[in-house]
């Protein structure tokens, strides 16, 4: 801790501002560290004042500046100011902080794509209000010379307009002809270029119809269509990016024999890491000094913690339970078993990959009929009146008033709207189509531990002790951080039991808790070490000398809103089934509480993805919750997957939606959500259909004028908009 | 007619001025947090005076 070493300059932060120039100088050489924290408890105006206040009270802050839209703080200071000491102040003042790892949070630069879409939206807006000002006189009657005069200064601000805003178009038509294919971008294009070229062509001549405004309207409803899905997929980014920034960023290792922090980065092999109780281990390698027991849910599913002494291997991703642990790195980063893992689902095919989207569909029928119609307009009027000028007028009008803006805007609008209805809940649309394939899914298979259960043990029950004994494993368990001690020891206190009085309390680790007691030995701990047999139950043993072992034991405890959600998919006509790396008799009795009945017990990670793959052959679409590192596979080959927050990074990056909550009922919110926004997607292509319906034979009828191309174009881009928001 | 000659400069320079106001906000990253804006402005910290950095 320098920052608290470090002389003080000033007590109070106002002086703090106006320090001695020198030490200006001299601090300006180096650099100021960037330190984001998030703070998920911020959410009021009086809580920005509170912590920005706090914060640039501290020693060596410059600045801080909460955003209460990201609920993060990003604090301007000093160079050896470290965040634990920023996250002390906070939590003095009753705010929850974390630090978010600067170098994976890329969001706290400002997004550069999502400001260059703003300003060429707003650029096209500008312009379309201006030229639309000018169409509007011509419309009105405007004639000769006063009407060729606004035509040209239409073409002046259109002009480089579009040669602006219109660029994100003309990359991507360029790239998709380039590999021979069509998508939207193409005959968007075509109709931007193609009323340029008439409107300039009917101007030099004093022509009376000019479709300046159409191309500038089109462009920015458009604009707007892509900057709506490109905001909702930043907004999920950077949730997930926070998410991602919040795992373990360093480890403690002895470097010559003291005990230094390091980011986990700059581990290598051979290092000793020291890995205290409640930690996950950064790395995987051999134990070569303590004793304790590991939590391996998140890599196999098992809920029973396994005992860890000298020379056994462990796996990056475990969680140390009881004592310290010193760990002989033997692969670091990149090489540990969980990425590695991790790298063999990226290859894995993936249910999304296979997935064509609803837009995609819609621009393979559109592109080629909106290119052989306004052709076939072209060579019609071309033969019928033998003149190049009123043909290419026509096929222009066609290519406009077929309202790619409708088509452009039906998909981000809802997906806007509903992604934005589900964050609310607490559910992250990681994955532009993940709506759409949430909307087919007709079975739903479940992960056990982590994600329908919380991964924390509840006593089953107190029935059958007697109070003396109650009391003694009260005191014993006092004496753990486990987690099945502290469990029983909220249980016993909840009973109103006292501890009884012990002495000699000591904690083994990797075994149990031991005392005296009135002269005998009492202890508090696994089976054997009790003298008693294992069971197959997550279980305690109180032990006291002279009298027979007694078990405590334990299930997990259901994650809030597991019941509902199993009820309501069931309810709603789903399949639910529970596979888990779990004893067959847990994932049973779970099985039996939840009322699901199909399971699979022991399974392997690869029997997973089998039996998920073995669902699809029969047709059905399958949604994949889980939460391991056992359930990545499955989680990828599914046709769309959720995992929790709490879920180990690689289950989160192989997962289309991300659940914040601790809770699971917004799950069969979200597929009744994904239903209606499909069906809201559908009816605002009927829409765009009917325009066409009725605006093509007039185009092509050659009766459309500038006029009644814009009145198309803006009706039917503003229908589809306010379709969208009536989702519900 | 003659009136046009200067109603449309002054359209397209008042469209212009906008323009240029709204790149003024975006560059200065004034749409980063609209949650927190909502609430900076009830908010009486710098009533008397404005925030002196």
């Amino acid at each position: 801790m320098t920052a608290l070493s470090r002389p003080n300059i000033s007590a109070c932060p106002a002086c703090a501002a106006a320090p001695a120039a020198e030490a200006m100088a001299e601090r300006a050489a180096q650099k100021d560290a960037q330190i984001a924290l998030s703070v998920p408890g911020v959410h009021c105006g009086a809580c920005i004042s509170t912590v920005e206040r706090a914060l640039e009270a501290a020693q060596g802050v410059k600045s801080a500046r909460v955003n209460l839209t990201l609920k993060r703080a990003t604090v301007e200071a000093e160079p050896d100011v470290m965040p634990e000491a920023l996250i002390a102040v906070l939590s003095r003042i009753g705010y929850e902080s974390h630090e978010l790892d600067a170098g994976t949070l890329s969001a706290t630069q400002t997004d550069k794509a999502g400001r260059d879409l703003l300003m060429r939206l707003a650029v096209a807006g500008f312009a379309s209000m201006n030229v639309m000002l000018l169409s509007v006189s011509v419309w009105s009657g405007a004639a000769d010379a006063t009407r060729d005069m606004f035509h040209w200064i239409s073409a002046a601000i259109t002009l480089p307009t579009i040669a602006f805003s219109g660029q994100p178009f003309f990359r991507n038509a360029w790239s998709a002809l380039k590999h021979r294919r069509l998508n939207m971008d193409v005959p968007i294009v075509l109709a931007i270029v193609l009323a340029l070229v008439t409107s300039l062509w009917e101007t030099s001549l004093s022509g009376h119809h000019a479709y300046f405004d159409a191309a500038l309207a089109l462009t920015f409803f458009l604009l707007a269509g892509r900057y709506l899905d490109y905001r909702t997929r930043a907004i999920a980014r950077s949730a997930a990016e926070e998410l991602a920034a919040l795992e373990v960023p360093r480890a403690f290792v002895l470097r010559d024999g003291e005990e230094v922090q390091l980011p986990v980065s700059e581990l290598r092999i051979g290092d000793l890491v020291r890995v205290r109780p409640g930690g996950r281990m950064p790395v995987d390698g051999e134990i070569t000094e303590g004793m304790s027991e590991i939590d391996r849910s998140l890599l196999t599913g098992e809920t029973l913690p396994i005992q860890a002494m000298p020379g056994q291997g462990v796996s990056a991703g475990e969680v140390n339970l009881t004592g310290p642990l010193t760990i002989c790195a033997t692969a670091v980063g990149k090489d540990t078993s969980l990425h590695r893992m991790a790298d063999l689902v990226a290859i894995a095919e993936s249910g999304r990959s296979r997935y064509t989207s609803l837009a995609d569909k819609a621009a393979q029928l559109y592109a080629p009929g909106v290119h052989i119609l306004s052709a076939l307009s072209f060579i019609g009027w071309y033969l019928y009146s033998w003149d190049v000028r009123i043909s290419l007028n026509i096929a222009a009008a066609v290519l406009i008033i077929t309202c790619p803006c409708a088509l452009g805007l039906a998909v981000p609008a809802v997906t806007t709207a509903a992604s934005g209805r589900l964050f609310k809940k607490g559910l992250l649309i990681k994955h532009p189509t993940a709506l759409e394939r949430l909307a087919q899914v007709e079975t739903v298979v479940f992960d056990k531990t982590g994600t329908l259960t919380a991964g924390t043990p509840e006593l089953v029950t107190l029935d059958g002790f007697g109070s003396r004994d109650l009391g003694i494993a009260l005191a014993l368990a006092q004496g753990s951080a486990h987690p099945l001690s502290v469990s029983l020891t909220s249980a016993l206190k909840a009973q109103g039991i006292a501890p009884a009085t012990l002495t000699d309390l000591t904690e083994v680790p990797g075994y149990g808790t031991e005392a005296q007691w009135q002269g005998r030995r009492v202890r508090l701990g696994r089976a054997a070490w009790v003298g008693a047999k294992p069971g197959a139950e997550t279980a305690a043993w109180l032990g006291i000398e002279g009298d027979a072992p007694q078990s405590f034991t334990f299930t997990d405890r259901l994650r809030d809103g597991a019941e509902q959600a199993v009820a309501e998919l069931q309810a709603a006509g789903k399949d639910v089934i529970l596979m888990s790396g779990d004893t067959t008799r847990a994932v049973e009795a779970l099985a039996n509480r939840l009322g699901i009945t199909q399971w699979l017990a022991e399974a392997l990670p690869e029997d997973k993805a089998a039996r998920i793959t073995a669902l699809q052959e029969a047709g059905q679409k399958v949604l994949m919750v889980g939460d391991g590192l056992n359930d990545t596979a499955a989680l990828a080959g599914a046709d769309v997957s959720i995992s929790p927050a709490s879920a180990l990074d690689a289950a989160r990056v192989a997962s289309d939606i991300v659940l914040l909550g601790g809770d699971l009922a917004p799950i069969a919110d979200a597929l009744a959500t994904g239903r209606s926004a499909i069906w809201r997607i559908r009816e605002n292509f009927r829409i765009a259909t009917v325009y066409n319906l009725i605006a093509v034979p007039l185009a092509m009828a050659g009766l459309a004028t500038p006029l009644v191309a814009a009145l198309a174009m803006s009706a039917s881009s503003i229908t589809v908009s306010l379709n969208a928001l009536r989702l519900r | 007619m003659e009136v046009l000659s200067y109603l449309i400069p002054i359209s397209l320079v008042m469209g212009g001025v906008g323009l240029l106001a709204f790149i003024y906000t975006v560059r200065s990253d004034q749409y980063d947090d609209p949650e927190g804006n909502s609430q900076r402005i009830l908010n009486s910290d710098y009533d008397d005076h404005p925030k002196v950095d």
